[in-house]
């Protein structure tokens, strides 16, 4: 079994925040959620299921997350190959850009 | 009948839209739009009052917003609006178009993709991406963009494309399979031997002359041209300019030969108004000759340049010409040019002017 399959097999609950203008692009999206998500991978896959198109925004079909958006598990920046354990806090932010 | 005439803004920082009655003496402006997302280019369908508009948020990707209710409530999407996976993700929407019941979007990377319901979800159009030349595609200053989308409105199978700097390119067949259309166009920018290439011109802008079936106009970095026979082959038309340097061209609603056009001062001056004056030119002899109108346009510290897609006409008559500046002011004339009045002067830089007549 790869990795990913193991991941998402052995998935549970996790704390999403995401920044407020990513929330504010799905009307009813909060800034607090829950998903069950065993890699940052599968944690996106979760959220465009609960507001569809929220993938496109969060990462790039490198696939990638997109370079100016930052996801942090257990305080470090994530890839989408992090895993995630049950209960952990994963914050969906926007980094410092434009003019 | 009453008539409500809608200017379509696309800034560096949301959709703005001017609203005036079909005398356009007075305008209302309301916005931004479009959650503050730089958009290069914003479209009204003037069958429904839909509004299109494109672009790309450093944040967020591409995307198309869309608002049924005269830009009240927004929606967006990018499902489709990508390369395979692997490739350079594209970035940024540049240009849209509506030809029946087909939206077009052009892409950064240059690319063009097509949506069949409404802008919720594209396909890619890849034939142009199998073009033998587009290896060789070079990007202009803004990027490898496709940046000006001209469906043939009555020949569905006919389009032309302008991407920078890779030149214009024309399909027959609905775009299957594209040609180069860049005869007699320079690339000023080449060694002496190389200045008539196949391709590889920096295009600046494409319009379609109403009314002709084959008749183009063209800005270029290099010069301003006409084609009359579907952009196969070109000719100058830039005596009588004050540069040959500029990026806007806008068709008249219904007469072939006129044109308007903002030249800048020069690719290497500063590429503000000329002499520091601003001026729209204009041709009723399809580029034959040319006249500068400015009256109530500033005529002195107009050190503005105005971007590719800030300029339109509108289709009543007499038509409006309309234009927006890099430092957001939007000029406006009800008279073809003849006289103008300024709108806003405090937009954000203006990416793309376009325009709606609709039955109120």
């Amino acid at each position: 079994m790869d990795q990913k399959v193991d991941s998402r097999a052995n998935a549970g609950e996790v704390n999403v925040t995401l920044a407020a203008p990513l929330a504010d692009l799905f009307p009813g999206a909060p800034r607090r959620t829950r998903v069950v998500a065993g890699d940052v991978d599968h944690m996106v896959d979760a959220l465009d299921e609960k507001w569809p198109g929220m993938r496109d925004r969060i990462c790039d079909t490198r696939p990638a997350i997109r370079k100016h958006m930052n996801i942090f598990v257990e305080g470090k920046r994530a890839t989408l190959e992090t895993p995630l354990r049950p209960g952990t806090d994963v914050y969906v932010l926007t980094a410092i850009s434009g003019g | 009948m009453a008539e409500k005439v809608l200017v379509l803004v696309g800034t560096k920082k949301g959709v703005f839209i001017a609203e005036s009655d079909a005398a356009r003496k007075s305008w209302n402006l309301r916005g931004p739009y479009c959650e503050h997302w730089p958009i290069n280019h914003a479209v009204a369908d003037p069958e429904t009052g839909t509004i299109y508009a494109g672009g790309g948020s450093e944040w967020f990707g591409p995307a198309v917003w869309k608002s049924e209710d005269l830009g009240e409530t927004w929606t967006h999407s990018s499902e489709g609006l990508a390369y395979e996976e692997g490739k350079e993700p594209v970035s940024q929407v540049w240009s849209l178009a509506k030809r029946n019941g087909t939206l077009y979007a052009g892409v950064q990377p240059a690319g063009l993709f097509a949506s069949k319901d409404g802008g919720k979800s594209w396909t890619h159009m890849d034939g142009l991406q199998k073009h033998p030349t587009r290896p060789d595609w070079n990007p202009g200053g803004a990027g490898l963009i496709l940046h000006s989308l001209v469906p043939d409105l009555d020949d569905d199978n006919r389009m032309w494309v302008g991407i920078s700097a890779a030149g214009v390119f024309g399909t027959d067949d609905g775009g299957k399979t594209w040609e180069t259309r860049n005869k007699g166009t320079r690339a000023d920018f080449n060694p002496e031997d190389q200045r008539y290439p196949d391709f590889g011109q920096c295009v600046h802008n494409v319009v379609k002359a109403p009314g002709m079936k084959d008749r183009l106009y063209q800005q270029n970095h290099c010069g301003m041209y006409r084609s009359d026979d579907a952009g196969r082959s070109w000719v100058s038309i830039e005596a009588g300019l004050p540069s040959t340097f500029g990026f806007p061209a806008a068709a008249h609603p219904r007469d072939p030969d006129t044109l308007f056009l903002l030249p800048l001062n020069g690719d290497s001056k500063g590429r503000y108004m000329p002499d520091a004056a601003a001026a729209v030119y204009r041709t009723r002899d399809a580029g034959n000759t040319w006249q500068d109108l400015r009256n109530g346009l500033p005529q002195e510290n107009a050190y503005f340049g105005v971007l590719r897609q800030a300029m339109a006409t509108d289709s009543l008559d007499k038509a409006g010409v309309y234009f927006g500046t890099g430092g957001g002011a939007l000029f406006a004339s009800n008279d073809e040019g003849d006289s103008w009045v300024t709108i806003a002067e405090h937009l954000p830089a203006i990416h793309s002017v376009e325009t709606a007549v609709l039955r109120a």
